[in-house]
């Protein structure tokens, strides 16, 4: 109880620091009447159409990569497991990639993550088949390996092909990955899909912690493995998907905050899920204030930023886990 | 009444029948004891009659659904994994998943049944200790407390005494016929010849997938078996204590 009241605390701060801070200098009273439409109609439109879905897209893709995150860590019983294992981002991004690429991002606002949507479910109807519906979690990796080779494969050729520079940077910093210049209709189109994926993730709580003890006593516990493992393939391309289409590939997340928050979850795996989703919201947010105080000029992407902060820290991580083997 | 009913059970892998046409019933009160050489098929057999691996013939506790077979029967696998630093207490715990609703903590019950499981494990003064810093053999005394914490009719481990020390092995057995005693029954697979001889009340002798005897520990554990199904040359001391086996040699 005490992790979740300081995880509230820390990301309702950062949250609000993402409303309040920003190139336009708007104090708190004035953001806040600005919020429900009161007073300067700049500042309104700064604060109901700039800020809000930026720090709302950020704390939603935290979330989404905190908790499936936490749940592929659980299920595959690994430390190093991540949401991008399953290929479901690598795809998402392929499907941004092209309609970048043939200008259908240009023909209307959400052109863009539509398409990045519409090849995660591909992704995940090609895992499925390919996996098959029951079979063990070495499997699932495999096929995500395929699945996420074959992605990379076609989203390089797609900027190999591109026919002009221009084409390709503009890719490139699609890739980077980033929740800038967003509109509250980016909000809405993803809040759904990824609430839906939440929502299936955060089920899995009692197969994770059955799981701690291998595959054959959780399923003598009366764990249904295969049931598991399509709730936890289903919940992560709806999270991880929506995000992707959003927000870019934003790495680290889903890797790093489960293994800070595992010891103060008591290695719970039920624990570690809502707390990777609030620490990942957290984590999201922050690096995004990042992005704004450091080279605001500079339109900074935070993909980047999270792979700075993100390494370091698990450097981190890997010398106080030798330290604890030795 | 039965707890568990196998008729006519056969495993496959591929098109070779790991444990082939096994029957056999288990009654409340008895410990039976699972014993066969390397390979027999008794983690097949277990594995089977839970219903974790696909078999012809019938089982009555893989016919149950999942939840109320976790209920009927605990399940103690051969390869012992505690996956994440967690401690004694809340993996014991675990045991107590297949009654709690979704979401739900540990109702006086549950803490009871897991303060009772530490207790008989000898665990009490392990209880904060983190479980994966643990010793192998401490290990598996946290993990068979967890089975007990499920509180089962009937539990079923596999080879549960590997690796631990002598006392802990017998202490783990007397566990296993005082739950025989209170009316559980226990099936296990077991290694050890004499211990398998002194506390169970039953035992099961298995040899290329089939059941080759089954009766009390005197009958079983015969020279006569031991050469055929083991390949050893034993001497069987009849002590007050029950059999002990002395092995001698190795039958070419």
């Amino acid at each position: 109880m005490k992790l979740f009241g300081a995880l509230m605390v820390l990301t309702g701060g950062m949250f609000l620091a993402s409303l309040f801070v920003g190139y336009a200098a708007i104090s708190v009273p004035e953001g806040l009447a600005a919020l429900i439409g009161r007073g300067n109609p700049l500042y309104v439109t700064i604060m109901q159409d700039i800020r809000l879905p930026r720090a709302l897209l950020a704390a939603m893709v935290g979330v989404s990569l905190g908790l499936s995150g936490a749940a592929m860590q659980g299920y595959l019983r690994n430390p190093l497991a991540e949401p991008g294992l399953i290929g479901v981002s690598g795809s998402a991004a392929l499907g941004a990639v092209i309609a970048l690429q043939t200008g259908l991002a240009a023909a209307f606002l959400l052109a863009l993550p539509i398409a990045a949507l519409a090849f995660a479910a591909l992704a995940v109807g090609l895992i499925l088949l390919l996996a098959g519906p029951r079979g063990s979690s070495l499997t699932l990796i495999l096929a995500g390996i395929a699945v996420s080779a074959f992605a990379a494969a076609l989203t390089s050729l797609t900027l190999n092909l591109s026919p002009n520079p221009y084409a390709a940077s503009e890719i490139m910093f699609w890739l980077m990955g980033s929740v800038a210049n967003r509109a509250m209709s980016h909000v809405w189109l993803a809040l759904p899909i990824m609430a839906l994926g939440w929502i299936l993730l955060a089920g899995l709580g009692r197969g994770l912690d059955a799981l701690t003890l291998g595959e054959d006593a959780a399923e003598a516990l009366g764990i249904s493995l295969s049931r598991l493992r399509l709730q936890l393939l289903l919940g992560t391309a709806a999270a991880v998907g929506a995000a992707t289409a959003v927000a870019g590939a934003v790495g680290f997340v889903g890797l790093v905050v489960p293994h800070i928050l595992r010891r103060f979850a008591h290695g719970r795996p039920s624990t570690l899920l809502w707390a990777s989703a609030l620490g990942g919201a957290a984590m999201v947010l922050a690096a995004d204030l990042t992005t704004r105080l450091i080279l605001p000029d500079r339109d900074l992407k935070l993909g980047v930023v999270m792979a700075l902060i993100g390494a370091p820290l698990f450097l981190h991580l890997i010398y106080k886990t030798r330290r604890e083997i030795a | 009444m039965t707890l568990l009913t196998v008729q006519n059970l056969t495993v496959r892998r591929g098109e070779c029948p790991v444990v082939d046409n096994a029957s056999f019933a288990i009654s409340p009160g008895e410990c039976v004891g699972l014993i066969g050489p390397n390979g027999a098929g008794k983690t097949s057999l277990l594995r089977g009659a839970l219903g974790l691996l696909p078999f012809e013939g019938t089982s009555t506790l893989a016919a149950l659904p999942t939840r109320k077979r976790a209920a009927q029967a605990a399940w103690l696998p051969q390869n012992r994994e505690i996956a994440w630093p967690m401690n004694v207490e809340r993996i014991v715990a675990l045991g107590r998943l297949p009654y709690l609703a979704r979401g739900a903590r540990l109702g006086p019950t549950d803490q009871s049944a897991v303060d009772a499981a530490l207790t008989r494990m000898g665990l009490q003064t392990y209880r904060a200790r983190l479980a994966t810093a643990l010793s192998g053999g401490e290990q598996a005394r946290v993990l068979i407390a967890r089975t007990l914490a499920q509180d089962t009719p009937l539990l079923m481990a596999d080879e549960p005494i590997a690796g631990l020390d002598p006392a802990a092995q017998i202490a783990t057995l007397q566990v296993f016929e005082a739950l025989a005693q209170e009316g559980r029954a226990v099936l296990t697979s077991l290694h050890d010849l004499s211990l398998a001889g002194r506390y169970c009340t039953r035992l099961i002798l298995m040899g290329a997938g089939r059941i080759i005897a089954d009766g009390s520990p005197r009958d079983v554990l015969t020279p006569d078996l031991l050469a055929q199904v083991f390949r050893l040359q034993a001497e069987v001391l009849d002590t007050p204590h029950g059999p002990i086996i002395q092995p001698l040699g190795v039958l070419t």
